[in-house]
């Protein structure tokens, strides 16, 4: 203690202590053997060594920025219709769910109980060829005669709105649970409609949950390759798929890990950007 | 086996099939812990010591060896137990050839036993085993029953005199389709790249052994030795027929439940599937293309630090033909070991005439085996993948 009497300012390093420690070995030390490992070449045979290999950067994004692109564009869409079909969702739950709110809310995550790949597996079957989900919009003309969903972009991106559906709906969820019901009124007895009450009030109140679910959604989103293999065909690939064939089939793990930086750093743009323009930040203000 | 159990056995076929495309989800889920073993590295010297180890620990692929579905006892090992005494774990990890690699090779490579006195491999991993020294030599002499293993197998490229490995069980790659659906027949891989009543409901297979050998005899190449131009040109066939969108995706043996449903109706597919597969549907149809086929081999081998008598003796073990075919009857892919036909007949007869499972001469005729060379060079494995899309 009296070391921490004699020290006021190293209270707030020891308390963050455990907590460092913490993102050191859990985030530092592996982002470490990422980054050696990205710049080393080499193949089995030979063994792998460290050589400032700058080149594995270089053709992993001249070669591969199809995928990047074509995952970025994937997981924006599903983050976009995740959102579309969340906020409503959690909406309802927050503002109507009444006493059943628990149980709605168990039932937002209850496919969580199913293994990621069975869940996915099963939209093979929805969106199989010969099911009932193509012949109904075959019906009503959604889909051309002799069209088919699954391995398709729209199968793939649907795969990834609903595994990560959850992610968007529970950050909304517990923004919007918090709002103070007494707003709303106030805006309705100072004579706005519900909807000006909703854009005014609701909405801007809600905006953290959205950036927590957007950023909770697209990043995982991103680097995902389980829809793109199950769902998709070569053309559907993304990055991720990309990384893993590098890793386990081809062994080139200077590239792998290289691929994996580029895509971190990708992500990491796009997010510092987004926070910029929707940051929590600008909202407490 | 009653048709009951026949049918859990085809479910679970389809179920972990699907696993199979997923190496990387898989390999980070995948614990394989190596306190598994009882073993040590003590008897990595050649020879080892010729006493028998408390346990062996086995590495195998899904649905590769009998169980009792009411039990879930495997009776082949429990007899193993029962003449030995020793204890075996067996652990059904090994779901892709590369996910298995991935996750051994950093112990593998420091020179760290990995918990496992045998593990079950495909030819051209097999052989990376043996180059990059990962394998113990067997202990030829604890394995008189080695003579019981069929001339065609004796002597692999990367394993002349088979030091290293034995077969475990062998497969046909051809082709596998539903008559009805295609409306005919199929005989040729011709018709898959190219018939456009096809298009969009055919698949290929991930493994570029089976896939590019055969294409490589599509042209007439040889798919035995592999030459660069050859290989170029089958990978041109295949990234046209990706474009045109007449191949619908490249999978494991997920094919399976796909071409039950009528997703995919004609597909590259390997002979063991299809035997599954028919007795649920019997429509469904495995040919071998005129051009030709191809054969596979996954093979026993020890790796480093396993205990090499213990592990022997099971391999002994196995090549006794009532042994062979007690595991043959129910796991109905190629059976390496010779009088296992006969010794079939008082389980099974229909198995023994089945020439999916014990194919003729003919049958061996039209089929290659891949380079296992090639089929482990980078630049092939890289210019797959781009096609395979990754």
């Amino acid at each position: 203690m009296s070391f921490l009497h004699r020290h006021r300012g190293a209270v707030p390093y020891v308390l963050l202590a455990p907590g460092l420690a913490f993102l050191g070995v859990f985030f530092v030390v592996p982002i470490y053997y990422l980054a050696n490992t990205s710049l080393q070449e080499g193949s089995l045979d030979v063994g792998y060594t460290f050589a400032w290999a700058w080149s594995n950067y270089t053709d992993a994004i001249s070669t591969y920025h199809e995928q990047f692109v074509r995952s970025l564009v994937y997981a924006g869409i599903a983050t976009l219709l995740a959102l579309a079909i969340s906020y409503p969702l959690a909406y309802w739950i927050a503002f109507r769910g009444g006493r059943w709110r628990s149980l709605l809310l168990l039932l937002v995550i209850a496919p969580f109980f199913v293994t990621y790949l069975i869940r996915t597996l099963a939209w093979q079957t929805i969106l199989a060829d010969e099911g009932p989900v193509l012949s109904a919009l075959t019906a009503v003309g959604l889909v051309e005669e002799g069209g088919r969903l699954l391995a398709t972009s729209t199968a793939v991106v649907a795969g990834i709105t609903y595994n990560f559906l959850p992610f968007m709906a529970l950050p909304l969820y517990a923004s919007l649970e918090q709002i103070d019901g007494r707003l709303i009124e106030a805006a309705e007895d100072l004579y706005s409609s519900k909807l000006q009450a909703f854009l005014r009030v609701t909405l801007p109140l809600s905006l953290p949950g959205v950036f927590a679910g957007t950023l909770l959604t697209f990043i995982p989103a991103a680097g995902d390759f389980i829809n793109a293999e199950l769902l998709g065909t070569p053309r559907q690939s993304m990055i991720g798929n990309v990384i893993q064939s590098k890793f386990l089939v081809i062994t080139d793990y200077g590239q792998a890990a290289a691929l994996s930086f580029v895509l971190m750093a990708a992500i990491l743009v796009a997010v510092l950007a987004y926070s910029r323009a929707l940051g929590t930040e600008r909202l407490a203000r | 086996m009653t048709d009951l159990t026949r049918r859990q056995l085809l479910e679970r076929a389809a179920l972990g099939g699907a696993a199979l495309t997923l190496p990387g989800f898989l390999a980070a889920c995948g614990g394989g812990g190596i306190e598994g073993s009882a073993t040590t590295a003590a008897t990595t010297a050649a020879g080892g010591a010729r006493e028998l180890a408390d346990k062996l620990t086995i590495s195998n692929w899904t649905l590769y060896i009998d169980i009792d579905e009411k039990t879930k006892k495997r009776p082949t090992l429990e007899q193993f137990t029962k003449q030995t005494g020793v204890d075996v774990e067996y652990i059904e990890d090994v779901n892709d050839n590369d996910e298995w690699f991935g996750k051994n090779q950093a112990a593998l490579r420091a020179g760290k036993p990995i918990g496992r006195d045998l593990t079950v491999l495909t030819d051209w991993m097999a052989a990376r085993m043996v180059r990059l020294g990962y394998v113990e030599k067997l202990d030829k002499s604890a394995i008189p029953n080695a003579k019981n293993l069929v001339d065609a197998l004796q002597s692999p490229g990367w394993d002349p005199n088979r030091d290293f490995s034995m077969p475990w069980q062998s497969g046909l790659t051809g082709i596998g389709y539903d008559p009805e659906r295609v409306g005919g027949e199929i005989t040729s891989v011709q018709q898959l790249l190219e018939d456009p009543k096809l298009k969009g409901k055919v698949t290929f297979l991930t493994e570029m052994p089976d896939t590019i050998g055969l294409l490589l005899q599509l042209d007439g190449a040889d798919a035995t030795k592999v030459d660069a131009a050859a290989f170029d040109k089958a990978i041109g066939r295949l990234q046209k027929a990706v474009d045109s969108g007449q191949i619908r995706q490249f999978t494991g043996n997920d094919y399976a439940p796909m071409l039950a449903r009528g997703d995919v109706w004609a597909c590259t597919a390997w002979s063991g599937d299809l035997v599954q597969l028919q007795l649920e549907n019997p429509n469904l149809r495995f040919v071998i293309p005129e051009e030709g086929g191809m054969i596979w081999t996954d093979n026993m081998l020890i790796p480093k630090g396993g205990h090499v008598f213990t592990a022997s003796t099971f391999v002994n073990y196995v090549y006794d033909p009532k042994v062979a075919a007690q595991i043959e009857a129910y796991v109905n892919y190629i059976c390496p070991v010779e009088g296992a036909q006969e010794a079939i007949r008082d389980i099974d007869a229909s198995l023994a005439d089945n020439p999916l499972i014990f194919p003729d001469d003919e049958t061996l005729s039209q089929v290659a085996i891949f380079d296992a060379e090639a089929a482990d060079n980078d630049e092939y494995k890289q210019k797959f993948q781009a096609v395979v899309g990754a």
